[in-house]
C-alpha cells in the first residue's frame, strides 16, 4: 500500500478527511490521532506565523475570530515558499472579500501596513543622500530632479485614518477622523511609521514612480508646502539618490 | 567534496540562535563555543538580522540549518530556494550546512512542517539523488537529519539506521544525529532507543542535535511524544546522550529551544549539562 504526498497534503488541510491509507501506528492499525500530530504542527504553526506578521489586525479583530480566519486563510493560500517572513502576502484581498470581516472596512489597509513594515524591516541595507545633498543642486536644475527611494520605504495610502488606527493599536491614543495615509521607512533597523496627509501621499506616490520632483509637486495641489515632508524623508534616511 | 580552508564545528556545545539574546552572547557566551541558525529566517535583503549575523560571525563558527528544502519531497527541489540557500552559505561560509530527511512542499504549497517519508528504495533513490543536487550547487558536504517519527508507512521495508547508511554510502553526506528525535521516534513507534544507537552509522555524525519534546497519547492510551522545542531536554535524553558518546566520541551539541524561547542564563544551563557530557573526553 502505496501513500503518496498528494493523498497526504490532502488529508493534511481537510480535517473532514480520513488520514490516508498506508499511515499506521506501530501494532499496523490504521494511524487516526497520530496522522493529527502533523495536522495540527500545519495549521497551529501556520496560524501562529499570521498571528506574528498581524499583531493590530488580531487585535483589531480579536484573538478567536482571528485564528478562525486564519485556518480559512492557511487552506485557501498556503505557503508558496519556505521563507515564511513574508507569509501573508495575500492577506490585504483576502480580508477584502472575507465576509465576516466587512464591518471592519480598514481591515485591508492595517494588513497592507503591517506586510510593508515587515518588507521594510527584511530590505536590502541602503546609504542615505547627505544632508545637504539637495542644496547643492542648481535651483533652476530642481523640478527636473528625480529620486531614487531606499529599499525599505513603502507608501501605504488609505481613505481611513490608518496612522492613528495602527498607533492606537499599538501604543494607544484616539483615532482620527480624516483620512491617513502612512510612510514606513527604516532609518537604521527598525521600521517607523509616520503619518502623511493625502496630499504628501499624492506627491510621494509620484516621486516613488520616479515622476520629477516639479512635476511631482502638483499631484499635491495648489499651495502644497514641500518643506515638510522634504524634512521627514531626510530625518527617515528614505532617499538614497537624487538624479539630475 | 571536503574544503579544508572552511572552519569546523568545535566538539562543545552551541544553540540555536535567537535574535533576542544578541546582546547576551556578545557580552558573554559561557560555554557557546558555536551558533546554528535556521537557513529560512536569514534570507532578507539586510537590515538587523544580518548585520547580527555579519558581528556573530567574527566571533563564532556558524552551523547553517535548513527547514524548508522539502529534500524527500516527491516533486524536484525548489531551485529558488537552494539557490538562496547558495547565497547563504557563500555569504556565511559556515562550517556546516544541515538538513532533515523529510518532506514539506508539494505542488508549490510549502506546509511548513516536517512531514514523514516510507522507508524504501524507492525513498533512497530520490532522496540521494536530492542530496547529490544539494552537494553539487552548494559546493559542500551536508549532514542530514533523522526524524521524529509520530507514525510509521505500511510500505516501509527497511529500518531507519538501514536507511540513513545507504544515503551516507551513496551520496557521501555526513548526518545529524537528533537524539531526542531519536528518543521521541522509539518511544512513538515503539523499539529501543540504545538499539537505534547500536545500528546507526556513528562514524558518519558531523552534529548532535539535543532538544525538548511535549508527552501525549494516542487514541489507544499509547505514549505520544511530541518534538516540540520548547522546553529542557529531560533526563532520558540525557542519558541517550551519553551513550551515544559512548560510542561515539566528542561531537559538537547543539541545543535547540525554538518555541517558548525561554531567557538566555536558562539555555546557558542546558549548555552547561551538554558540556558536562563532553567532560569525560577532556
Amino acid at each position: 500500500m502505496i501513500t503518496t504526498q498528494t493523498d497526504f497534503r490532502t488529508a493534511l488541510l481537510d480535517p473532514s478527511k480520513q488520514a490516508p491509507n498506508g499511515v499506521q501506528n506501530p501494532d499496523g492499525v490504521p494511524a487516526t490521532k497520530r496522522f493529527d500530530v502533523y495536522r495540527n504542527n500545519v495549521a497551529v504553526s501556520l496560524t501562529d506565523a499570521l498571528e506574528t506578521a498581524f499583531p493590530v489586525v488580531n487585535k483589531l479583530v480579536g484573538n478567536d475570530f482571528f485564528r478562525a480566519m486564519a485556518g480559512v486563510y492557511l487552506r485557501a493560500h498556503p505557503p508558496t515558499s519556505p521563507v515564511m517572513m513574508f507569509y501573508g502576502e495575500a492577506m490585504p484581498e483576502f480580508l477584502a472579500g472575507f465576509g465576516p470581516a466587512q464591518s471592519v472596512p480598514y481591515l485591508p489597509d492595517v494588513a497592507r501596513l503591517e506586510l510593508a513594515m515587515r518588507h521594510s524591516y527584511h530590505a536590502a541595507d541602503a546609504r542615505p543622500i547627505e544632508p545637504d545633498a539637495l542644496a547643492k543642486i542648481a535651483p533652476d536644475t530642481l523640478p527636473n530632479v528625480t529620486f531614487t527611494f531606499a529599499p525599505s520605504v513603502h507608501l501605504i495610502p488609505s481613505n481611513y485614518p490608518l496612522h492613528s488606527i495602527w498607533w492606537a493599536n499599538t501604543h494607544g491614543g484616539d483615532i482620527a477622523k480624516v483620512a491617513q495615509p502612512a510612510l514606513i521607512s527604516r532609518p537604521e533597523f527598525d521600521p517607523i511609521v509616520d503619518v502623511l496627509t493625502p496630499e504628501q501621499s499624492a506627491v510621494i506616490a509620484a516621486l516613488i514612480n520616479g515622476t520629477p520632483l516639479g512635476k511631482a509637486l502638483q499631484s499635491g495641489g495648489a499651495g502644497f508646502d514641500l518643506g515638510p515632508l522634504l524634512g521627514l524623508l531626510l530625518s527617515r534616511n528614505a532617499l538614497i539618490s537624487i538624479n539630475t | 567534496m571536503l574544503d579544508v580552508t572552511r572552519p569546523s564545528l568545535p566538539f562543545t556545545p552551541g544553540v540555536g540562535y535567537k535574535a533576542q539574546h544578541f546582546n547576551d552572547i556578545m557580552e558573554d557566551a559561557g560555554p557557546v563555543g558555536w551558533l546554528e541558525i535556521h537557513a529560512e529566517n536569514y534570507m532578507g535583503m539586510g537590515g538587523r538580522p544580518l548585520a547580527q549575523l555579519r558581528h556573530l560571525s567574527e566571533k563564532f563558527p556558524f552551523s547553517v540549518h535548513g527547514v524548508g528544502l522539502s529534500i524527500g519531497g516527491e516533486g524536484r527541489l525548489d531551485a529558488d530556494h537552494l539557490a538562496r540557500l547558495k547565497t547563504l552559505c557563500d555569504w556565511l561560509n559556515p562550517a556546516s550546512f544541515s538538513e532533515h530527511l523529510a518532506w514539506s512542499t508539494h505542488e508549490s504549497a510549502f506546509l511548513n512542517d516536517l512531514l514523514p517519508l516510507p522507508y524504501t528504495a524507492a525513498t533512497v533513490k530520490r532522496v540521494a539523488d536530492h542530496i547529490d543536487e544539494v552537494q553539487s550547487t552548494l559546493g559542500r558536504q551536508m549532514l542530514l537529519e533523522n526524524p521524529s517519527s509520530y507514525l510509521a508507512f505500511a510500505e516501509s521495508d527497511m529500518s531507519e539506521t538501514d536507511f540513513l547508511a545507504e544515503i551516507v554510502a551513496r551520496t557521501g553526506c555526513g548526518l545529524l544525529l537528533d537524539v531526542n528525535n531519536v528518543f521521541v521516534s522509539a518511544t512513538n513507534l515503539d523499539y529501543s532507543p540504545q538499539s537505534y544507537i547500536d545500528a546507526y552509522p556513528l562514524d558518519s555524525v558531523g552534529e548532535i542535535h539535543l532538544g525538548g519534546h511535549d508527552e501525549d497519547e494516542d487514541e489507544t492510551g499509547a505514549p505520544l511524544l511530541i518534538d516540540s522545542h520548547g522546553a529542557e531536554v529531560v533526563d532520558p535524553v540525557w542519558a541517550l546522550l551519553d551513550y551515544t558518546l559512548a560510542k561515539s566520541g566528542p561531537k559538537p551539541l547543539l541545543i535547540e529551544w525554538d518555541t517558548d524561547v525561554p531567557e538566555w542564563a536558562v539555555l546557558v544551563e542546558e549548555t552547561k549539562r551538554a558540556d558536562k557530557a563532553l567532560s569525560v573526553f577532556a
